[in-house]
């Protein structure tokens, strides 16, 4: 396995979660394509573990370095979706609605 | 290398199986006209991701994701589809804006852009084989990660209270 066909497919994935970030209009459906770019900057840190694992062998210290990282970007999704959804239901109580395109209240 | 090189080893034919049906689930996630079709869509996509992990030899982030992702986040999207739109099916109005083709065009930019690097900075560069177990992953998280630990832990809990702070309706009204 090459580890370019993993960079690939979190390219990949990262693109179309862009993608929906900017063309879905409800703010859930944006978390869940935020979800998805998250999952490939996952890929990727979960990768160049694999790829760098030989050469950092003899560092005992920073030898998972990359895994590390990708357990505390999951916590911090975690978080994230925990606050964000919070926010939408709030919106949604003042404004009846979920859509981030109606939310033009700061619009002069 | 030649594709033929490439795919003769099985498991990059698994992997070609698994990558293709992520990418099929998370175009699904970004187009489907149905929100809970798009959370569950986002499931397929996760398990894919923890079975890649699982690949790479991260036994111990791949089962953190199906417990973290697919066992709490996901319901909690769940839920908040619920509260904020009550009817589950297909929706009265539109999910997507009308103008997709400029974003479309910038994730494709994107796309060819990163796609483009990688392939230029690794070319052919193998993976190793290794296997990373729990055992590891916990002894070097609790001795040289323990304060970035202890710092996310926190973050948890700030989350968890500012979550019901905001969720919470005002006993004063």
């Amino acid at each position: 396995m090459i580890v370019n066909q993993f960079l690939v497919l979190a390219a990949l994935l990262f693109s179309i979660g862009v993608y929906g970030v900017l063309v879905r209009r409800n703010a859930v459906l944006v978390l869940l394509s935020v979800e998805l770019m998250l999952t490939a900057v996952n890929i990727n840190l979960v990768a160049f573990w694999a790829y760098l694992q030989d050469p950092l062998a003899y560092l005992q210290d920073v030898q998972f370095a990359g895994q590390v990282f990708a357990l505390f970007v999951i916590a911090v999704a975690a978080a994230e979706v925990g606050i964000g959804l919070a926010i939408v239901v709030l919106i949604f109580r003042n404004r009846s609605s979920a859509n981030i395109d109606e939310l033009d209240l700061l619009k002069w | 290398m030649e594709f033929t090189d490439w795919i003769s080893d099985a498991r990059n034919i698994i992997f070609l199986v698994i990558g293709l049906a992520m990418v099929a689930a998370a175009i699904r996630v970004v187009s489907s006209p149905n929100v809970v079709h798009a959370a569950l869509m986002l499931v397929v996509a996760l398990a894919g991701s923890a079975a890649i992990f699982i690949m790479l030899g991260a036994e111990f982030v791949a089962w953190t994701v199906v417990l973290v992702y697919i066992g709490a986040v996901i319901v909690l999207f769940l839920f908040g589809i619920m509260i904020t739109r009550a009817p589950t099916g297909r929706d009265s109005v539109r999910l997507d804006h009308e103008r997709r083709w400029p974003a479309a065009l910038i994730a494709l930019a994107m796309f060819i852009t990163i796609s483009w690097a990688t392939t230029e900075t690794f070319g052919d560069k193998l993976v190793s084989d290794g296997v990373a177990t729990a055992n590891d992953l916990g002894a070097v998280l609790f001795d040289r990660y323990v304060i970035p630990f202890e710092a996310v832990s926190f973050v948890l809990l700030a989350a968890l209270i500012g979550g019901i702070v905001l969720a919470r309706k005002d006993p004063e009204q």
